[in-house]
């Protein structure tokens, strides 16, 4: 059978990220793949659907699920089995760091899942970082913010020109070692607790 | 992978003054936010583990699959788990063979099981009277019988794990009325956090899960609790502290000074006197994020089994240390064993059954608590026969003042560790 024919479940309530994964498993040619976003009754959707290869992030409690697929025949066609053998835990390591965790179903060689996992990884990585840099970013427009805020309660209660409120900001901030947006939150904390 | 870190951060150990500090050493502990996570949490919010020079490193997971793997990995140094999965690891089953010890046990009892209303009402429908479990059970194997007979679909029940005393305890109680659980009903995993929803939805009829999760179910008003864990064994060994065995090996004085801890958060926990600092505890975001007043009902044993009606009290609902509930009895890791042989999930062999003996270790937690300042009433055997005991009776003890009991199964089964291949051809119902 050609793999890129292999059936494909990923299972993550994270849209975007599992958008991504689909985009990174489509592009390297597999066209079987269909996304569960919804938890309720999974055994039922994973029988309908049939799936060889199952994907599910590890935020996911519904990981357990699958854990019982290894155990349960009957329920699903064809029982489950992963990484059951010592030599996987190099791989099993790299999943879970990724934060993913990958079971095959029936009798399927493990070298033809390995390209699927390899880009379910580097696509959890990827989503990761792009959170990271959206985290960053977030953090750094809020710190912002409280840096405006800070230099206009000193401008208000103090009447000093906006240009010195900042040098005053900045200035303690190196002298405590703490950072710039550590000290306008106190700022604004004490201004708040003041009732100013 | 990302995560939510949390518990006790103390950066030094107290000392006598004059003393120079010393650094804690940080042990990081996976758990699933259920009540009977407790000990951990006491150990951690309480200064126990600090007072053991350890800083105690919680960290909230979301599945069991994921508990194991993280132990495994050494993300975690120990974690809660369910009895049978440091079992399962150790023979092998289901995942990689990872040799994991059970040094204590992180309490007793405190699972129910519970169905929807609609089931509640067929069941009281067959006429059967009583709460006790047989009752109960005739009642069931009734409408399981009646549903097939008229040609409806089998009842699902869900449990939490395939190695989960839920999923034992649930397949003993319907044998024992005479449903078969792989033939008769349908029995499938579904995670804790879904289970009302499921239920709700109409998926699943029943459930056998820990709290706090049966009485969010009474308290959505679609569910009753049928029955309690201590109704079907009455001391039934449950959730344990999972270890590595090479960790456990490496580090034993960490993981000895880290039993102490528990043991006193243990007796903490199990103290009347503290329930409600407990359940305000418990119910914090870290932890499990729900009202305490439902987390209070499982510590007190007033449960509330169906909405609108008054709570019904269960003694030893869950036990936390008492009658060494923190003792990890090697007859219990073989009757787990047996259960795994029952169910097909392990062949009956000498090598599983010897895998499940060396599981729990009695003698690390003998060594750590024998040097201790507490006065811990250590049992003289590694093994006892289960469910023999009706009342409470003094048994052998390194102090003489130990006292066990009762820990009946419902069925009245007595479970002899020596011989666990005459105990299972007792069973005519199993896989």
């Amino acid at each position: 059978m050609n793999d890129t024919k292999l059936n494909i479940v990923v299972i993550d309530e994270n849209p975007v990220r599992a958008a991504i994964l689909e985009d990174g498993l489509r592009e390297a040619g597999y066209t079987r793949v269909t996304l569960i976003g919804e938890m309720t009754n999974l055994l039922r959707r994973l029988t309908e659907i049939d799936p060889e290869v199952i994907l599910i992030d590890l935020e996911n409690p519904s990981r357990d699920v699958l854990e019982q697929m290894f155990q349960v025949s009957r329920i699903v066609r064809r029982p489950v089995a992963m990484f059951v053998d010592q030599s996987d835990s190099a791989m099993i390591q790299a999943a879970v760091d990724a934060g993913v965790s990958a079971y095959i179903v029936g009798g399927l060689q493990k070298d033809r899942v390995r390209p699927i996992l390899d880009m379910t990884i580097s696509r959890f990585h990827a989503f990761a970082r792009l959170q990271d840099q959206l985290e960053e970013a977030r953090s750094k427009l809020a710190d912002r913010k409280v840096i405006e805020r800070a230099k206009g309660i000193l401008m208000k209660q103090r009447g000093m020109a906006e240009e010195d409120a900042y040098k005053l900001l900045r200035e303690t901030a190196m002298a405590q070692k703490k950072k710039l947006s550590d000290i306008a939150e106190g700022v604004v904390m004490a201004a708040k607790l003041l009732g100013n | 992978m990302k995560e939510s870190s949390i518990g006790a951060w103390d950066s030094v150990a107290p000392t006598d003054q004059g003393e120079p500090e010393r650094p804690l050493r940080t042990v990081r502990i996976g758990f699933i936010p259920l009540v009977d996570c407790a000990t951990l949490v006491v150990a951690a919010e309480k200064g126990f583990g600090r007072r053991e020079g350890l800083a105690l490193h919680l960290v909230k997971e979301t599945s069991w699959a994921n508990i194991r793997d993280r132990v495994n990995l050494g993300h975690f140094d120990c974690a809660h788990m369910l009895a049978g999965m440091p079992i399962a690891s150790s023979m092998g089953i289901g995942h990689v063979k990872v040799p994991t010890v059970a040094p204590f046990l992180l309490g007793l009892n405190g699972n129910a099981v519970t169905v929807s209303l609609p089931l509640y009402e067929q069941i009281r429908g067959t006429g059967v009277d009583g709460d006790d479990p047989a009752s109960l059970g005739r009642a069931l194997k009734l409408v399981v019988d009646q549903r097939r007979n008229t040609g409806l679909d089998p009842l699902t029940f869900a449990m939490v794990f395939p190695f989960s005393c839920h999923n034992y305890e649930l397949r003993y109680w319907m044998a024992a009325a005479g449903i078969d659980p792989d033939r008769d009903i349908r029995l499938v995993v579904i995670p804790p956090p879904l289970m009302v929803d499921s239920l709700a939805a109409g998926h699943i009829d029943g459930f056998c899960v820990g709290e706090p999760w049966n009485s969010l179910a009474v308290d959505a008003g679609i569910g009753r609790i049928l029955l309690t864990k201590s109704a079907l064994w009455h001391m039934g060994v449950e959730k344990v502290l999972g270890v590595r065995a090479d960790w456990a090996a490496d580090n034993r004085p960490v993981l000895e000074a880290l039993i102490r801890a528990l043991y006193r958060a243990a007796q903490w926990a199990d103290d009347p006197a503290n329930r409600d600092e407990l359940a305000d505890m418990l119910a914090q975001s870290a932890y499990l994020g729900i009202p305490s007043r439902i987390i209070r009902r499982s510590l007190s044993g007033d449960i509330l089994v169906q909405a609108g009606e008054p709570p019904v009290h269960i003694d030893d609902f869950i036990v936390f240390n008492r009658q060494a509930a923190n003792f990890p009895w090697v007859s219990q890791a073989v009757w787990i064993y047996t259960q795994m042989v029952r169910w097909g999930q392990s062949e009956a062999s000498a090598e599983a059954e010897t895998a499940a003996r060396r599981c729990f270790r009695p003698d690390i937690y003998r060594s750590a608590l024998r040097n201790s300042d507490m006065a811990v009433s250590l049992p003289s055997m590694n093994a006892k026969l289960e469910g023999a005991l009706s009342g409470e009776i003094p048994v052998g003890s390194v102090d003489g003042r130990l006292t066990l009991g009762p820990d009946r199964f419902f069925d009245d089964g007595v479970f002899d560790p020596d011989d666990p291949e005459g105990y299972l051809r007792r069973f005519a119902i199993r896989t």
